[in-house]
């Protein structure tokens, strides 16, 4: 009788997965010989990525010329460019890449100012948790600013003046980048409110510039303000070149602001508005209290996209003759010692300001994931 | 009632902030336009807009217009116009093709294509487009060898430091006909292919469609071309003395422009397209799959038409960034209408209100053309709910 009941004692072992599948056959299999349009497909992009990326790295790392003092040390036996990225180039002119033409002496102004931007960025992070660090930062940027004008163009507590003629190079690009950000964040945000204002004389005005400054190019808004700013200013008040910059960029990125942060006001429904006004909140108390935080949350992910291109539309200011990184590498490489280096040059700027903007967007990737905990559930 | 309260109520509030904003705007602006005034007087610029009749007194290396110096400004602004105008359009179909081409790529199963399209993605939209279009022009082109040396291709394109040379169609006598035929053809394979999908629609049967419009279009223009004689010839640039004579020239100043607007954009739309794709419930094709529909026709006729809904408003503001970032030409020295109008023109008249007046309502007059354009579209394709 026994032998007419099967009772599973032991479980079976579990089998593998098919062959085919794991290991690095398996992946390969799966990820790029899936079919044989698959594989011809993944054949070619092994050739473009062989073609690229090979030459690349030799050029740049394998036969590069890393040390050197003057232009002979990345030519070969004839006497001619040899192949071969010429990094000694960049290493000559990096401190001008840097700080631009301020003089030597001053230079710790502008390492102090750095030093100091970057602790108001990071203090923040550790003495609170992150719901109001981007208020305390953007607090502490905006105190941080004009002080920083006086530390960096002098001329007060007996500290040397340095005309903004001087200042260039990354210190130039990123000193107009962030006065730009700290200036168009609280224009944006009025932009966006007047925008949705019920008085209409506010609103109009709102979307005329919104829409105007949206559908014209950075490059005439910086020709505005250095062509045409002048001649509206009474005879004889001048406005320094890099201040006339500085508000055209934020003015342009206000409008820009302004749009993202309409988006953020529209998705915060309707009863948030009415709940505000029902407990007698006037309305800057209710945009303070009860819209604006919630605002934010849906929109400094897109903030900082704005930003991102902010950064890189800076390098427009080059237009006006103000000398931020393109302009330094323009004039270097225009120097007959160094003739004949501009790829080296463009090349290592761009790598700078990928840096720049790839570290920008990683961080607000983390930002978004970070700011929709609150409404994971 | 007393006084407080009218401060605290809501309307007359309103009233009074808009008053004194309205003032402040109108009180500003005309401070600033006495200040303009006083400036222009004392520098003896006369305002207006009678300039634009006057000899410009500058070349224009590239024009699709006839342009010398001794004509006017303002024929000065068309040639520059028409420049923008080509850059961008050209920029823009060449974008977007690479840019479905990228994103198609950024999603495919194809683990190294994909990797290889994010990469492409990711180094062309964290670079500056001036720095890249500098790159191009100044480490890439410049150093191109001379016309001598220059790189052939079937001897027919020929690209040197002085540009792209490439043959140019030259009409012949017998041109116009030929030309009228393959209008006449087209026109009559369109109709024709509108008929078959009524009659698709009406009885459920498909007509061939492929070979009749080949035929329409091949075979009337083919028919005057045997009667008549040889309608198009072609100029090929030759290499005469220190550059080449002949064909179309395209400068530089143009490829390089073009190609950075080109790639620059192409890494956005990728974004934009991939993003619209993804956006699109897998539940569709998985649907799609299920009543039997091929991988091809699922993307066709299931996927794109959906993704176009969403893809359609940013792709309108990638457009008209590539129009805007057209602008960026003043920097490689091609004559674009920044370049012409408020560039040389400005400078040559002092005129700057008024050039750069133009030029901003310009580029505001096609921003909100093709956005008014890309709007009625939208609605079109735009999914119609309850």
């Amino acid at each position: 009788m026994t032998d007419r009941f099967f009772l599973r004692e032991a479980a079976e072992p579990v089998l593998p997965a098919p062959r085919t599948t794991v290991g690095a056959a398996g992946w390969l299999r799966t990820n790029l010989f899936f079919s044989g349009w698959g594989a011809l497909v993944t054949v070619i992009a092994v050739a473009l990525a062989v073609a690229i990326f090979l030459p690349l790295v030799d050029w740049a790392i394998i036969q590069a010329h890393w040390t050197g003092e003057t232009r002979a040390a990345c030519l070969d036996a004839e006497g001619k460019k040899a192949f071969g990225a010429c990094w000694a180039f960049i290493e000559v002119r990096f401190s001008t890449l840097m700080y631009g033409f301020y003089p030597v002496d001053e230079r710790w102004r502008v390492n102090l100012f750095a030093g100091l931007t970057l602790a108001a960025l990071v203090l923040p992070s550790l003495l609170s948790g992150l719901g109001r660090i981007w208020g305390t930062r953007f607090l502490a940027l905006a105190v941080l600013f004009p002080l920083g004008w006086l530390l960096l163009h002098g001329g007060v507590l007996g500290l040397p003046m340095v005309e903004t003629s001087k200042w260039g190079g990354l210190m130039l690009t990123l000193i107009i980048a962030g006065s730009g950000m700290v200036c168009s964040f609280p224009l944006g945000i009025l932009l966006a409110l007047g925008r949705r204002s019920e008085l209409p004389v506010i609103r109009t005005a709102s979307i005329v510039f919104i829409e105007v400054v949206r559908g014209v190019p950075l490059v005439t808004v910086l020709f505005m303000a250095s062509v045409m700013l002048p001649l509206f200013l009474p005879n004889g008040v001048t406005i320094d070149k890099l201040m006339r910059a500085i508000v055209g960029v934020s003015l342009f990125t206000a409008a820009y602001v302004a749009e993202v942060m309409r988006g953020g006001l529209q998705a915060i429904p309707k009863g948030q508005y009415e709940a505000a006004q029902a407990i007698g909140l006037s309305y800057w108390r209710q945009m303070r209290l009860v819209i604006l935080p919630q605002a934010m949350r849906i929109v400094i992910p897109g903030i900082l996209n704005t930003y991102i291109g902010l950064l890189k539309d800076t390098t427009l200011v080059a237009v006006i003759g103000l000398v931020d990184l393109i302009g330094i590498i323009a004039a270097a490489t225009a120097d007959p010692a160094w003739l004949g280096f501009a790829t080296e040059g463009y090349v290592f700027v761009g790598l700078l300001f990928w840096v720049l903007c790839y570290g920008m967007s990683r961080y607000g990737l983390r930002l978004e994931y970070t700011l929709a905990k609150a409404t994971r559930r | 009632m007393p006084f407080s309260r009218y401060l605290r109520d809501r309307k007359t509030r309103g009233y009074a902030i808009q008053a004194v904003v309205l003032a402040v705007i109108l009180l500003g602006g005309t401070w600033l336009i006495l200040n303009a005034a006083e400036n222009l007087r004392r520098a003896g610029i006369a305002s207006g807009f009678a300039f634009l009749d006057k000899p410009a007194g500058f070349e224009i290396s590239f024009k699709l217009i006839d342009f010398s110096a001794r004509s006017t400004y303002g024929r000065a602004f068309f040639v520059g116009l028409t420049n923008t105008l080509l850059v961008a359009s050209l920029g823009i179909v060449f974008a977007t093709v690479l840019g479905f081409v990228v994103g198609v790529a950024r999603l495919s199963r194809n683990w190294l294509l994909s990797r290889l399209a994010a990469a492409y993605i990711g180094t062309i939209r964290n670079i500056p487009l001036m720095l890249q279009l500098m790159f191009w022009y100044i480490a890439m082109l410049t150093p191109l060898p001379l016309p001598r040396n220059a790189l052939n291709l079937a001897d027919l394109f020929f690209l040197s430091n002085r540009g792209l040379f490439m043959p140019r169609p030259a009409p012949l006598d017998d041109f116009w006909p030929v030309a009228a035929a393959i209008v006449a053809g087209l026109a009559a394979a369109i109709a024709y292919a509108l008929w078959t999908r009524g009659h698709w629609r009406r009885t459920g049967r498909r007509l061939p469609l492929l070979w009749p419009v080949l035929a329409l279009v091949v075979l009337p223009a083919a028919v005057v071309r045997l009667i008549g004689g040889p309608a198009l010839d072609f100029d090929i640039p030759k290499l005469a003395g220190f550059n080449f004579a002949g064909g179309i020239r395209i400068p530089p100043e143009f490829l390089a422009l073009w190609l950075a607007l080109t790639l620059y954009s192409g890494g956005f739309i990728a974004e934009t397209v991939r993003a619209g794709i993804n956006a699109v419930a897998h539940g569709q094709v998985e649907a799609a799959r299920a009543l039997g529909l091929p991988a091809g026709p699922t993307m066709r006729r299931i996927v794109i038409p959906q993704a176009m809904r969403v893809i359609i408003p940013p792709m309108t503001s990638q457009y008209l960034n590539l129009l805007k970032n057209s602008s960026l030409a003043v920097i490689v020295g091609f004559p674009d209408l920044v370049a012409v109008f408020a560039g040389s023109t400005l400078n040559q008249t002092g005129q700057s209100i008024e050039t750069l007046s133009i030029t901003m309502a310009v580029f505001l007059t096609i921003s909100l053309a093709i956005s008014a354009l890309m709007n009625w579209y939208n609605r079109r394709v735009a999914l119609v709910e309850r």
